[in-house]
């Protein structure tokens, strides 16, 4: 029987855990945590050399007055800028993650996702943020995107494959709940919400319907498999709601950036206010912190 | 890399608590004639917080003629318009003193404040809200051609488990309709009840509108006794509404019981688990299962069990037991020692009968009266865990085969307060909600209440209902 899943009830526990309240010694680890999870993201359409490698200088050292705060996760970027993240990131522990698959849409022919995919790592991407076939997977064609997935990964090899649901176009917490298991069925490393590019990107119920998903799976066969939320993730609170998600749904073991991230542009901002407000009580400005 | 420990999140509103607690009489604060205060404590570290009044015979009867007094003389004279005014009067204020309220019946009752703070106090407002309304519009409530006629003194005991909104759920509609009120609140739960009495007095009611007298049982019996009462309205155990509707038998007074339960949680096997889990945890777990109507009774489909089994297992694990003050505890405080003692004691027994105990594994805080998070297996109807109220966060698993035999165990129990059912298929959902005795079903969630949705019993669970138009129809005579 196909998991199934009651809306009512699911945004009741979502909005439950959204009121956890994260204060003092928790909020400090918790904003670090955040930092280090951070996929900081560029996808627009005027991208430049320039752009992406401020962004970088960024993502190495978030704020140079603010020692404790690691560097974030990886820079997300379009295929066609991997190679100058890829500079720009070179002796530092942040990874280059491309998007893939005909972004955002994923619209083109199959062999064009893959090749889109193939010229990603050609120029160095260390992961890979492919979209799924929506058309394909809400006309009923599962196995079509199960197959895709499968053929992505199989191109990936080592590298790490983030799997993009759209949460926002798949209409129902069923459909998502069974986007999700075909996902992971199919050896995603992560499955991701959103690309950011349509009305309604990550939410709360829907985090709490994935990590459902992924701790199912890893119940049922040992696998541990990562979740990003992306898209829409501006504020510190919103931040620590996702990592108190994790961690009541998954556990402890899923809080590193191994397993979980946040794809987001502005978020990191918000973190390194937040922080600087807990260690000192008072608020910074926004100019005192880089705007890239 | 980084555990996520939620630090220390206290609720730092400070209520104000006076030391002493006279009885809430005609508009006053008095003395009791009884001449004897008790201590009321918080059951979290077992301090004293107050000294509260005892009102014996002669207080009762002090206060039931001071609400007969009113009666006459003011609010079942009044427009209706004004007495709706009144009774909004309260809702406002109970919302603009929503913190310090919920702080109060955390601290007195033991329950956390992620619930008083979210469920008590916004829905004893919401009670208010609801019947100020009605107040002006009764014989909307009435068949055609009746007229809505308030009843007199309405006597009102209500337990300890959600002292203001069950005080909420008997004074709005009662007032609404015309009637004065002697409230009794539980004898280890006064607070809320008596800055509810502040309220009122700031509110301006008339003298004696509404009373409030604290004390313990015999308070309670005097009250169901006296002889100028024209109803009383009991919520509590099913042992006392037995005595209380033998006290009354065959007297001119008007009654209505809301008592125990043992509601079935029925989980079907294409039910969505995940949130049938969380129905299960806030069934029993809310509250620390101080809930008449807390769905302690899971019928499970026997194809299911197991996983439901695993999957309750590591919920238990996330639930935060500890202080009731800290915004994110999810299980507070047991009511009192008494009450701790016979939750143990039932759990004994679930033990000795050869059910099997889980518990949430976690420390217990040294002082004040707590028990984890449990659930029994491998429990038979026949079992004393199956069959009595332990109103405690304690949960007992039952397995049925197919929808009728879980509709036979659901109903095989003397009570019929609430029933749960979690399935994703609409027609099962229908054909065994419609075959429940139970006053309230619940579909895909659990413990959702609304002030225009009534709730009362079957059988030993009591008669009457509270809420909406049929909760006002208990307050208008015959």
């Amino acid at each position: 029987m196909p998991a199934t899943v009651d809306a009512v009830m699911l945004e009741a526990r979502a909005g439950a855990l959204a009121k956890r309240s994260i204060k003092t010694t928790s909020k400090i680890a918790g904003i670090r945590l955040a930092v280090a999870c951070i996929d900081l993201t560029t996808l627009e359409g005027k991208d430049s050399e320039g752009r992406v490698r401020s962004l970088c200088a960024k993502a190495i050292r978030p704020a140079q007055h603010l020692p404790d705060i690691p560097s974030v996760a990886a820079v997300c970027v379009y295929p066609s800028l991997v190679a100058v993240a890829k500079d720009a990131l070179r002796g530092s522990s942040v990874l280059v993650a491309s998007v893939a698959t005909a972004f955002p849409s994923g619209l083109s022919s199959p062999a064009v996702r893959l090749d889109d995919v193939r010229a990603a790592i050609a120029a160095g991407a260390d992961e890979i943020d492919m979209v799924i076939d929506r058309g394909a997977f809400l006309s009923g064609k599962d196995r079509s995107v199960y197959d895709e997935i499968v053929a992505v990964k199989r191109i990936c090899g080592e590298l790490h494959l983030k799997v993009i649901l759209e949460t926002g176009e798949l209409g129902s917490y069923d459909a998502i709940r069974r986007a999700s298991d075909l996902a992971l069925e199919a050896g995603a490393d992560v499955i991701k919400t959103s690309t950011g590019k349509v009305g309604t990107n990550a939410t709360f119920p829907v985090a709490v319907v994935m990590c459902e998903a992924i701790r199912d799976y890893a119940r049922r066969t040992g696998r541990a498999v990562g979740l990003k939320v992306a898209g829409g993730v501006r504020t510190t609170k919103q931040a620590l709601t996702y990592l108190v998600i994790v961690n009541e749904t998954l556990g402890e073991a899923w809080l590193t950036p191994e397993r979980f991230r946040l794809g987001a542009s502005s978020l990191l901002d918000d973190l390194l206010m937040q922080y600087e407000k807990q260690l000192t009580g008072n608020y910074a400005g926004p100019d005192y912190f880089p705007k890239d | 890399m980084t555990s996520l420990e939620y630090a220390p999140a206290p609720e730092t509103t400070k209520p104000q608590i006076r030391e002493h607690y006279g009885l809430f009489v005609a508009g006053n604060w008095v003395a009791p004639q009884s001449e004897r205060y008790f201590d009321t404590v918080d059951p979290s570290n077992e301090n004293v917080l107050a000294k509260v009044a005892y009102a014996g015979a002669a207080d009762v009867d002090r206060a039931v003629r001071s609400a007969r007094k009113a009666y006459e003389k003011y609010w079942s004279k009044m427009k209706p318009a004004e007495r709706a005014k009144y009774v909004f009067r309260i809702a406002r204020a109970i919302t603009e003193r929503s913190r310090e309220l919920a702080v109060l019946e955390t601290m007195n009752g033991g329950k956390p404040i992620k619930e008083s703070r979210d469920f008590d106090i916004p829905t004893s407002a919401a009670h208010f809200f609801y019947y100020a309304g009605w107040a002006d519009k009764l014989e909307w409530a009435m068949r055609a051609g009746r007229e809505a006629r308030p009843i007199g003194v309405c006597g009102q005991i209500v337990p300890w488990n959600f002292p203001l909104l069950m005080a909420a759920w008997k004074i709005a509609p009662a007032l609404a309709c015309g009637n004065t009120v002697v409230l009794k609140p539980a004898e280890t739960t006064p607070l809320t009840a008596l800055a509810l009495a502040q309220i009122v007095q700031e509110a301006d009611l008339p003298p004696g509108t509404v009373n409030v007298l604290t004390g313990d049982g015999a308070t309670g019996a005097a009250l169901v006794e006296h002889p100028d009462v024209d109803k009383i309205a009991f919520t509590g155990s099913t042992e006392v509404g037995k005595a209380i509707r033998r006290a009354i038998a065959g007297k001119k007074k008007r009654l209505t019981l809301e008592l125990g339960g043992k509601a079935a949680h029925i989980v079907f096997d294409d039910a969505p688990m995940d949130q049938a889990v969380e129905g299960i945890v806030n069934g029993i777990y809310f509250n620390q299962g101080h809930v008449c109507c807390a769905g302690s009774r899971l019928l499970v489909q026997e194809n299911v069990h197991d996983e439901i089994v695993v999957r309750l297992t590591e919920r238990l694990q996330t639930l935060r037991l500890g202080d009731p003050l800290d915004k994110n505890t999810d299980i507070g405080a047991v009511n009192s020692k008494a009450q701790l003692d016979k939750i143990r004691e039932l759990v004994r027994s679930g033990i000795d009968q050869g059910a099997t105990l889980v518990q949430q594994s976690c420390a217990l805080p040294e002082r004040g009266y707590y028990f984890p998070a449990s659930f029994f297996t491998g429990v038979q109807q026949s079992h004393r865990i199956a069959r009595e109220e332990i109103f405690g966060p304690v949960l007992s698993i039952l397995t049925f085969r197919t929808p009728d035999e879980a509709i036979e165990k659901a109903n095989n129990t003397p009570y019929g307060l609430s029933a749960g059912i979690w399935t994703d298929k609409g027609s099962k959902n229908m054909y065994v909600a419609e075959r429940m005795r139970a006053g309230v079903v619940w579909c895909n969630t659990f413990n959702l209440f609304d002030p225009s949705s009534p709730f009362g019993g079957y059988r030993e669970s009591g008669f009457g209902r509270e809420g909406g138009v049929h909760g006002l129809r208990e307050y208008l005579a015959h």
